[in-house]
């Protein structure tokens, strides 16, 4: 699982109010080399919660997004690669992710996140 | 032909390994679900610009669909309930995030993040009551809310499916209605039972697609859908909903046109809610003379 998709992801269990970001639980990584799209990494921009994205990308090792960003950033072409190195090459393989709210652990297995709520959580 | 899936078992356990491999080898689905989801990203009408989007594939099996969505060079996340078709995916190194999940527990998405959706062949699935904790309404309801709000403002969903009925053709789509969504049914083939594909294309906030505004119910509905095949070379045809409003073959309707079918499900639906209903019996929706 890419960042990207950790970025978009936010808890879903019944009475949650605050289910983002997940936070992540990493027992193994990986890294997915990429071509970079700028056209795309403008179109996230907006959307992307980059507080988010940093924490995440700490949790995964990466440690060169700035914390502060703003949209003019976008015509660099380094902080390109690094907002993209980040949200589309580092991947999540094993581990967890976990409710911000409850605790609730969701194991990602082989990159897959298991999200599936038990009945009394729906 | 073989039964519905949807009537055999619930999806995680219909969709096993052994299926998920024979449903992922057949060259005939495989085709069949590359051109299904061709014609759901055309009706997407993502902009023309050539930007990649970030689209969600839902019920997104063993990467079939959302492969089409990377041949047009579309980032994607794909949700499904079957862990076997999911490996599938992983084994043909599908380029979308994958996501083990019950689309009738509502997508845990953030709000507005999304350019676009499609599900191929997979909304059906959230008619049938696999628990007795399920109550498809709900279900529904829980799906096409968080659809709604994970889209962004003025996106579309394009959802194929293949409703077993009137009844479910109109559930769903009332659902989908509720939820907020404008929208309607396009019909691709309609005159053929083998061809026939129907395609939901919602769009979340302004109504853009003003002609096909449905119908919350339509008598005809079901009659339209012609059960002759046409045989040669037909043409892509597409109708909205709203043409269905207006019945072909008029004099080949049979007057009662809620059958037997229609009759056996009403009854096993009050059933379940505890009402006392007559007994079946050889009576039950038979055809009265029209003379009295
Ligand atoms: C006919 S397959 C289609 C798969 C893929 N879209 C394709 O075109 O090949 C239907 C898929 O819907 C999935 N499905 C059924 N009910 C679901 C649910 N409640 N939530 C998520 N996925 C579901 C099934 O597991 C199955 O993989």
């Amino acid at each position: 699982m890419r960042l990207l998709t950790h970025n978009m992801l936010s808890s879903n269990i019944k009475g949650v109010t605050s289910g983002f970001p997940l936070r992540i639980e990493v027992e193994k990584m990986v890294e997915k080399e990429v071509e970079l799209n700028a056209d795309f990494l403008r179109n996230m921009f907006a959307k992307v919660e980059w507080k988010a994205l940093v924490e995440a990308s700490k949790t995964l090792g990466y440690t060169e997004l700035p914390d502060n960003v703003e949209p003019s950033m976008l015509d660099s072409d380094e902080f390109l690669n690094r907002f993209h190195h980040a949200l589309l090459e580092l991947h999540l393989e094993e581990g967890a992710l976990v409710c911000p709210e409850t605790g609730r652990k969701f194991p990602v297995n082989k990159g897959i996140p298991n999200m599936l709520l038990h009945e009394d959580e729906v | 032909m073989a039964s519905r899936p949807e009537l055999q078992a619930p999806p995680e356990i219909f969709y096993n390994d052994d299926e998920a491999r024979k449903y992922t080898s057949s060259s005939r689905i495989i085709d069949i679900q590359a051109k299904l989801s061709e014609r759901a990203l055309e009706l997407l009408a993502l902009p023309d610009d050539d930007v990649p989007r970030l689209l969600l594939d839902i019920g997104c099996g063993s990467g079939l669909s959302g492969e089409t969505l990377t041949e047009h060079g579309h980032h994607w996340i794909g949700l499904d309930i079957s862990g076997s078709m999911l490996n599938v995916a992983l084994e043909r190194e599908a380029e979308g995030d994958l996501i083990l999940g019950d689309m009738g527990q509502g997508l845990g998405v953030r709000p507005g993040v999304i350019d676009g959706a499609i599900s191929i062949s997979a909304v059906q699935w959230l008619c049938n009551a696999d628990r007795s904790s399920h109550e498809p309404r709900l279900r529904l309801k829980a799906f096409f809310g968080s659809l709604y709000r994970c889209l962004a403002r003025g996106a579309r969903a394009v959802l194929q499916v293949y409703p077993e009925n009137l009844a479910q053709r109109e559930l769903i789509l009332g659902s989908a209605m509720r939820a907020g969504f404008s929208g309607g049914v396009v019909v691709d083939f309609p005159h053929s039972t083998k061809t026939r594909k129907e395609f939901l294309v919602l769009t979340c906030g302004s109504a853009s697609l003003s002609s096909a505004t449905p119908q919350a119910k339509g008598e005809d509905g079901e009659s339209c859908s012609d059960d002759e095949e046409i045989s040669g070379d037909e043409e892509n045809q597409s109708v909205l909903v709203s043409d269905r409003h207006r019945p072909r073959k008029k004099h080949k309707l049979n007057k009662n046109v809620k059958g037997k079918e229609w009759v056996m499900e009403k009854k096993e639906k009050m059933r379940r809610k505890g009402n006392t209903v007559p007994a079946d019996s050889k009576y039950t929706a038979r055809k009265r003379k029209t003379r009295f």
